[in-house]
């Protein structure tokens, strides 16, 4: 049994495929008979075999595929679409992959060896207008909302916390602005050391997250245009790119001061203790959108049939993720640690996913929305999403020139695609696997203005250009960055 | 071929052991003789194999004297055991000294607890792809029964690799890459060993491109091997990525050792061939390659070194579900237990590395005897 499954499960399959192809035949012939394969008492979180077996839908154009994800906690929807068998319903055979960092993750999306990934929501639109790699890439499925925060090092936390007013228990005051930073890094620009921080992407929830926050505060992020890429023009704070697995032992080598990243980067920092998280993106933008389901164009338009059986399969993963008021969080705590997803340590992980969120070491706050994955419509692609991430790339020079308000929304709609998102919830509800009153059957993709952000500025995704105009800090109107300076 | 490893075992003088005691030598029984230079012959191919402990005991199962041999044991074997032990020792003395933030340095216990995990995973991998064959089969007969049977699939597992794919995938790579480098090296060697002016056309671009670095190469191999393959060729690109690279460093070894080989034949031998009007293709299999082979060996023992160890470089940027990438994703998880289970991949990497190049000494020898010739 053990060399079969060796030789028919290695790479020899995709090298030697068809020599592996008769191997394959023998497998499956032994997985059929009861006397070869036995049921798996020892491994409690795999899909029972006794569990109902569900007939695919007609017309799969491609039934095995790859996804690959980073390693978040958000990468839950795709982890529990294949452990609870999600995906073997839709007939889908689906093989997960970490990958090194969000830019090989997409360039691998668009040379196809990818067929979809968990990407950031600036991803699809950048690479579709053409910042960064080219590549029209479409997304049907947003996989979460919230999730991130800013952690800073030890040493500028110890140099915060006196401005920081406290409640009664002496705990701090939150949410924790940037303006409490700012005497730390006005001291380190007089002492002219710069003041590093670490983002994951140049075009990551993330980095405008930082910027917004840092912004809100009166530091300085920094602008970009189209000869200067590093995003550190005018800066107080310069801001790089670090893949997150990386944040906490690059904050410990003292690379940078500070990061903004997902879960579970914060809580590792506060469990090595290297560092103290200030804010959460909950905290920064409530409910704000975060990951988003990547796939390419063409492969949308090819396999209509496959992606709307992925939509389907993971719109079930985030209803089971939310279910119950989060009662199966803990069970998803337990298959993200394993090492072939997330793999940090089980109380990490859990110490976010399950509802709370510790900022200083001891300081454990409940935070109940942190990881959304189903309520709120957080799965649905909203348009209004989208131009905000472009409103953000062009408030820092992503996107070099003003656009017009209808420009935002094309390419909003031409990057996410609640039609296929609508479909697939349709055929769910149908089938009594989903319940009618948790979509918005009749949105037109704009969510009404919001205005739950720190600095309590409203956001209309109707009216992008007003609320460029609105931002203190950031490019506006025609303004354009050019040899370090901005003109109109 | 053949005739060459006829002639060699005939041939074959005793190197290894000393003559046996003089006094003996009036009582000795022809049989006893005979054990002893049977076992003579064999200690060569154990200390080929890294065994040559063993030969002592043989000596003294075979009745000789047992003095001379306890010595010999205990310098093949006991000095080894005690290096060993010595080294675990320190080993759990001073690694709980080193904190990092991923906690202490695991010593050899709590490594060895990891590598017992791994395997358990194994297991469990192994019961949960039978248990996807099952219900794939299941689904299928209900399909069927549907009456759709063109819809019915055959799919391997889809779960991840476990920590004995990986390193099945990891010797696929770095034998694929070896391969790629031998048949290029090995004829390129022989035209420029043959060729003084082909030598000295290649040699300043060996020099240059000896010396560099796996992750070098990897992101111009990454970029082109992206471009030329064909996403549904049935090659996986991290996999050809990562054999490219190995082919691009281990190389050189080879080619090296090859011209050197084939341009040191016997003047006489070449004269020889000169006067029997031997044809080029004579000349190199029947002349040049039996002459060469042992360097050419010694070329390829090194490049199958020097190619493991790029691998696992290469496998961490590539992406080559292998050791390389275990140990990758392991640093990322940063877990309590990343570092024990990173420091049995690093032991696994280096006992693999250790016999690949005794299976190449092995080789090695077995040519070398005939470079007498």
């Amino acid at each position: 049994m053990f060399n079969i499954y060796l030789s028919s499960n290695s790479t020899t399959r995709s090298v030697l495929g068809a020599v592996a192809a008769s191997s394959f035949l023998f497998m499956a012939a032994c997985g059929g008979s009861d006397t070869t394969a036995p049921t798996t008492p020892e491994t409690p979180s795999a899909t029972s075999a006794d569990a109902p077996i569900v007939i695919p839908m007609e017309g799969l154009e491609k039934t095995e595929l790859t996804f690959g994800f980073i390693k978040l906690t958000d990468m839950a929807p795709l982890a529990i679409a294949y452990e609870k068998g999600f995906f073997e319903d839709e007939g889908l055979f689906v093989t997960l992959e970490p990958q090194a960092n969000w830019k090989v993750l997409l360039d691998r999306v668009i040379d196809g060896e990818l067929d979809g990934a968990h990407m950031l929501a600036g991803q699809p639109l950048a690479a579709t207008i053409g910042y960064g790699t080219e590549a029209h890439i479409v997304t049907p499925f947003s996989m979460d909302l919230n999730g991130n925060g800013i952690t800073v090092s030890n040493d500028v936390w110890a140099a915060m916390k006196p401005n920081i007013p406290t409640m009664e228990d002496g705990r701090p005051v939150h949410p924790i602005g940037a303006e409490y930073l700012k005497p730390v890094v006005d001291s380190y620009k007089a002492e002219g050391k710069p003041f590093n921080m670490g983002m994951v992407f140049p075009v990551s929830t993330h980095n405008y997250e930082l910027r917004y926050w840092l912004a809100a505060g009166g530091i300085h992020p920094g602008y970009y245009s189209p000869d200067d890429v590093s995003g550190q023009i005018q800066a107080d704070a310069l801001l790089s790119v670090t893949p997150p697995p990386q944040m906490p032992a690059t904050l410990e080598a003292g690379t940078i001061y500070g990061y903004c990243v997902g879960e579970p980067w914060n809580q590792q920092a506060v469990f090595k203790g290297i560092g103290v998280p200030v804010i959460t993106d909950y905290e920064i933008w409530k409910d704000n959108p975060e990951k988003v389901f990547g796939i390419n164009a063409a492969f949308a338009e090819e396999n209509p049939v496959t992606t709307m059986a992925i939509t389907r399969a993971l719109i079930r993963a985030a209803i089971w993720l939310d279910e119950n008021d989060n009662a199966n969080r803990q069970e998803a705590v337990d298959i993200l640690s394993r090492s072939e997803y997330v793999g940090a340590d089980r109380e990490v992980i859990a110490n976010s996913m399950t509802g709370t969120f510790e900022y200083e070491k001891g300081d454990k706050r409940d935070v109940p929305d942190f990881n959304v994955f189903f309520r709120y419509n957080a799965t649905y692609p909203f348009y209004s999403d989208a131009v905000w991430y472009l409103t953000q790339m062009r408030r820092w020079g992503q996107i070099p020139e003003g656009k017009s308000d209808a420009w935002y929304d094309e390419t909003a709609r031409s990057v996410y695609r609640p039609d296929i998102y609508l479909k697939a919830a349709r055929s769910l509800v149908d089938e009594g696997l989903a319940d009618e009153a948790d979509f918005p059957w009749d949105s037109d993709g704009y969510k009404a203005p919001q205005s739950e952000f720190i600095d309590g500025i409203t956001f209309d995704g109707r009216a992008p250009n007003a609320y460029l105009s609105s931002l203190p800090i950031g490019l506006k109107d025609d303004q354009t960055v050019s040899n370090g300076a901005v003109s109109n | 071929m053949s005739a060459v490893l006829a002639t060699e075992t005939t041939t074959e003088p005793d190197v290894v052991e000393p003559k046996p005691e003089p006094e003996a030598e009036v009582t000795k029984t022809d049989r006893k003789e005979k054990w002893f230079a049977a076992i003579n012959k064999a200690s060569k191919f154990l200390d080929v194999f890294a065994l040559s402990w063993v030969t002592p005991l043989l000596m003294m199962a075979a009745g000789d004297g047992v003095k001379r041999n306890l010595g010999l044991l205990w310098q093949r074997l006991g000095i080894p055991i005690v290096a060993i032990l010595v080294f675990l020792v320190a080993w759990a003395q001073l690694a709980p000294q080193v904190k990092t933030s991923l906690g202490a340095i695991p010593g050899p216990v709590e490594v060895w607890e990891q590598y017992g995990v791994l395997h358990q995973d194994h297991l469990q991998e192994q019961a949960k792809a039978d248990a996807f064959y099952q219900r794939q089969e299941q689904r299928n007969a209900a399909l069927i029964a549907a009456g759709r049977p063109d819809d019915v699939s055959d799919v391997g597992y889809t779960g991840k690799k476990t920590y004995y794919q990986q390193i099945w995938t990891s010797l696929q790579t770095v034998f694929f890459g070896f391969f790629l480098a031998t048949i290029i090296a090995a004829p390129l060697g022989i035209i420029m060993g043959m060729s003084p002016s082909m030598n000295a056309a290649f040699n300043p671009l060996i020099q240059i491109f000896k010396p560099v670095s796996p992750l070098a190469w990897l992101p111009i191999v990454t970029m082109v091997v992206s471009a030329t393959v064909a996403t549904d060729s049935g090659w996986s690109k991290s996999f050809l990525t990562s054999a490219i690279t190995v082919t691009l460093c281990s190389l050189w070894p080879t080619l090296i050792n090859t011209a050197l080989g084939v341009a040191t034949v016997d003047k006489d031998l070449v004269n020889v061939g000169k006067v029997l009007k031997l044809t080029p293709y004579t000349k190199v299999t029947k002349l040049v390659l039996p002459s060469a082979l042992p360097l050419i060996f010694t070329g390829m023992r090194l490049s199958l070194g020097v190619g493991w160890m790029v691998l696992i470089a290469a496998e961490m940027l590539a992406q080559n579900p292998g050791l390389g990438k275990f140990v990758w994703d392991e640093f990322q998880n940063g877990s309590s237990q990343s570092l024990a289970k990173i420091i049995v991949a690093v032991l696994t990497i280096g006992i693999i590395g250790f016999l690949l190049d005794r299976v190449m000494v092995a080789l090695q020898t077995m040519f070398t005897f005939s470079s007498t010739r």
